[in-house]
């Protein structure tokens, strides 16, 4: 029976870890569909933006209540993992709290600490659901959030809620079961500051139940966090693990500052020289200017994509979503992480990318959000993890500039005065200092 | 208006400290004239050795940049730079940000190598300095709200600077409900200067003027001619609030020195 229960315990554990490496395989596989971009340098300075920003949360703090309920639900997710280590032992061995007997009276704080944190959880959790649903916070009721990121949202809340109840459930039943010495397992191990209170509830309960409700509690448990980790795949939730590297990797420069295309250069360094030589390490075959789909984009912006948590702050304060535009950053990275959803699928079934018709300009994000922007930077400055939705808005406009020429005729217009006369407007460019007259 | 071009300069063989860049606005646009004439009686009046480029400046590529044209942004670049370098010029000034934005972040990896700063960050130092005196107490305690350009303030980091010039007029100065690196955007930039806005259920000017207005000021003071268009037409389309003006930093400055 023991060994059974072990073996299956490994069955599942072992195909759990399966599925999520290959799931970070998927996603390590789709982000390099994206080009190249030099972000490994300054190793230090991108150390410390990542502990600032992921590690201390320090963008989530500019709203402090909001910003304090998730840092608890984070710190509580990590130090808890600390008892899943146990769990997992307990589960291979057949054991019971098989750190307690090392761990001595630290285990019992331990415990009684996990339990606080789980209770702050549940605390914060429920407030969440609160905003969301109830409270109707603008940025979660709009209409970015339709269908699965909604329910998305609300399934996450949901999981993490269980599994803190099933951890305060699992506690409670054992402890009954150790104060009547129910078998050799249950021995006098931990502290029950909160589920103590849990206990009443199994008064006239017998034993025998007890010790099933307790099972079940464990094995639900432990077999949620497993689902847990494969549910992040699908979900907004990735951003517990890749808010890390994206915050590492995001932009050091000035906001201000957008990258200046490199074949561009080249190209009128010939123009004006036809000597010039191209260096053999920036020579390209097919230089294709601006993105129109997620292979022209870069890795970093296809990372954020998979970053994205879905909050809204960026839409929140970008001045085009306030004033009722179809451009809403937000949506930008969501669609952006849809396009790659596809074209993995995509990839799964055909080995290779075939095409199907569709690219992420047009059939994803469409021109009128595109040309919406103006470039404000309220996105990139609130996001708390470093996405930078701004950068593939331009790098669509490039598209749609340099390769289709398909900008608004006053757009050409300005551009043509730009050319002619040095100047967005008509004016004759040898009346410049007129104004000195 | 006292001012030479560094082509003047070179032939009676002077080569000034700094360069005025006025940019396209400032040097065609009937409003922004106004701001450039204040800023050169201030650049005067503080006896500072500087220049312009007059005929031979042209766009600094930022509009064609933002709207996606790379190409035209590195024409215009690089020959402004050939003509900067020409004049081995040192230090610029500006009071739009996005040609300050693109000629400080962006020219460098062109070949444009220059020490860059907006006209609010050298009346801040020349204040400091003691060589502007303000004599006169016209805005004592006036209520005066700033906005700020997205490519000063976001883009750049230079919040402080024009506030400071603000607080040395003595002038009360109200924040808007979103300010600094949540200052809401005029609407002006990425090119949408030149174009019409996509539908929405509001112009982004109208809905700044309206936070500007809630402050109850005076005046607003602007730093970028862009913004100063933008929310002057914001004021115009309030029926009960014309008084109130629009005003760059420099034109207050001017008023108040001598
Ligand atoms: S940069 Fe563009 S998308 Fe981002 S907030 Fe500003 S207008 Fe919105
Ligand atoms: S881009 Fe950043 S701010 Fe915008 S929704 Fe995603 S995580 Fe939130």
């Amino acid at each position: 029976m023991q060994f059974l229960s072990s073996l299956l315990f490994a069955i599942i554990f072992f195909s759990a870890s399966f599925f999520f490496a290959n799931n970070c395989k998927k996603i390590y596989r789709n982000i390099n569909l994206g080009g190249s971009l030099d972000r490994f340098g300054n190793k230090k300075e991108r150390f410390l933006k990542m502990s600032r920003l992921a590690f201390g949360q320090s963008k989530m703090l500019d709203k402090p209540i909001v910003g304090l309920l998730h840092l608890i639900v984070y710190v509580a997710f990590i130090l808890i993992n600390i008892e899943l280590l146990e769990i997992v032992l307990d589960g291979f061995t057949g054991k019971h709290r098989v750190l307690a007997p090392f761990l001595g009276a630290f285990y019992n704080f331990l415990i009684g600490f996990f339990e606080v944190l789980a209770l702050l959880v549940i605390i914060s959790v429920l407030i969440f659901w609160i905003r969301r649903n109830i409270l109707k916070i603008k940025r979660f009721v709009s209409k970015d959030l339709t269908g699965w990121p909604k329910n998305d949202a609300d399934y996450i809340l949901f999981i993490e809620l269980l599994l803190m109840m099933l951890f305060l459930n699992m506690n409670a039943t054992d402890s009954i079961l150790q104060n009547a010495s129910y078998s050799d397992l249950y021995q006098s191990y931990g502290y029950f500051p909160v589920s103590q209170f849990l206990i009443p509830i199994y008064d006239g309960f017998s034993l025998e139940t007890i010790y099933i409700i307790e099972r079940t509690s464990w094995w639900m448990h432990i077999l949620g966090i497993l689902f847990f980790l494969n549910y992040l795949y699908y979900s907004k939730h990735l951003h517990i693990l890749l808010a890390f590297p994206n915050t590492y990797f995001s932009n050091l420069d000035k906001k201000g500052k957008s990258n200046n295309l490199k074949s561009v250069y080249h190209e009128i360094k010939l123009m004006i020289d036809p000597s010039y030589k191209i260096p053999n390490d920036e020579l390209q075959n097919d230089t294709k200017f601006g993105a129109s789909d997620i292979f022209d984009l870069n890795w970093f912006q296809l990372l954020s994509a998979y970053t994205c948590t879905e909050c809204g702050r960026c839409s929140n304060d970008c001045p085009a979503t306030q004033t009722g535009k179809l451009l809403s950053p937000r949506k930008i990275m969501m669609k952006t992480r849809d396009r790659i959803e596809d074209v993995s699928r995509n990839v799964d079934k055909n080995k290779i990318f075939v095409s199907d018709g569709k690219t992420l300009l047009n059939d994803y994000i469409s021109k009128e959000e595109i040309w919406a922007c103006t470039t404000c930077n309220a996105c990139v400055e609130s996001c708390p993890i470093g996405i930078d939705p701004l950068s593939i808005i331009l790098d669509m406009r490039r598209y749609m500039v340099m390769e289709e020429s398909t900008a608004s005729n006053e757009i050409h217009t300005m551009m043509s005065n730009i050319e002619n006369n040095g100047a967005p407007w008509p004016f004759n460019k040898f009346d410049r200092i007129n104004w000195r007259n | 208006m006292n001012v030479k071009t560094f082509k003047e300069y070179k032939e009676l063989g002077i080569s000034p400290d700094i360069l005025f860049w006025v940019g396209c606005a400032g040097s065609y646009d009937d409003r922004a004239k106004k701001i450039t004439k204040s800023l050169i009686n201030l650049f005067n009046k503080s006896g500072i050795s500087f220049g312009v480029l007059g005929v031979e400046e042209s766009c600094s590529g930022d509009p064609a940049k933002r709207a996606g044209n790379e190409f035209l942004f590195q024409m215009q670049a690089l020959s402004n730079i050939e003509v900067l370098n020409s004049y081995q010029v040192k230090k610029i000034v500006t009071a739009c940000p996005h040609c300050f934005n693109t000629i400080k972040n962006e020219y460098p990896e062109l070949g444009g190598i220059y020490e860059v700063v907006h006209h609010s960050q050298l009346i801040d130092q020349l204040i400091n300095d003691g060589k502007l005196k303000i004599k006169d107490d016209q805005f004592n305690g006036k209520k005066i709200t700033f906005h700020d350009p997205c490519y000063l303030g976001r883009a750049n980091g230079e919040y402080y600077a024009p506030r400071k010039v603000i607080k040395a007029l003595r002038a009360d100065l109200k924040e808007m409900k979103s300010c600094k690196e949540k200052a809401m955007c005029c609407g002006a930039g990425g090119a949408q200067m030149f174009k019409d806005s996509e539908k929405g259920n509001k112009e982004i000017n109208i809905k700044r003027t309206e936070e500007a207005i809630e402050t109850k000021s005076n005046i607003i003071a602007a730093a970028c001619p862009f913004c100063n268009t933008m929310l002057t037409d914001g004021i115009k389309s309030h029926e009960n609030h014309k008084e109130v003006q629009v005003k760059d930093i420099s034109e207050l400055i001017d008023k108040v020195t001598d």
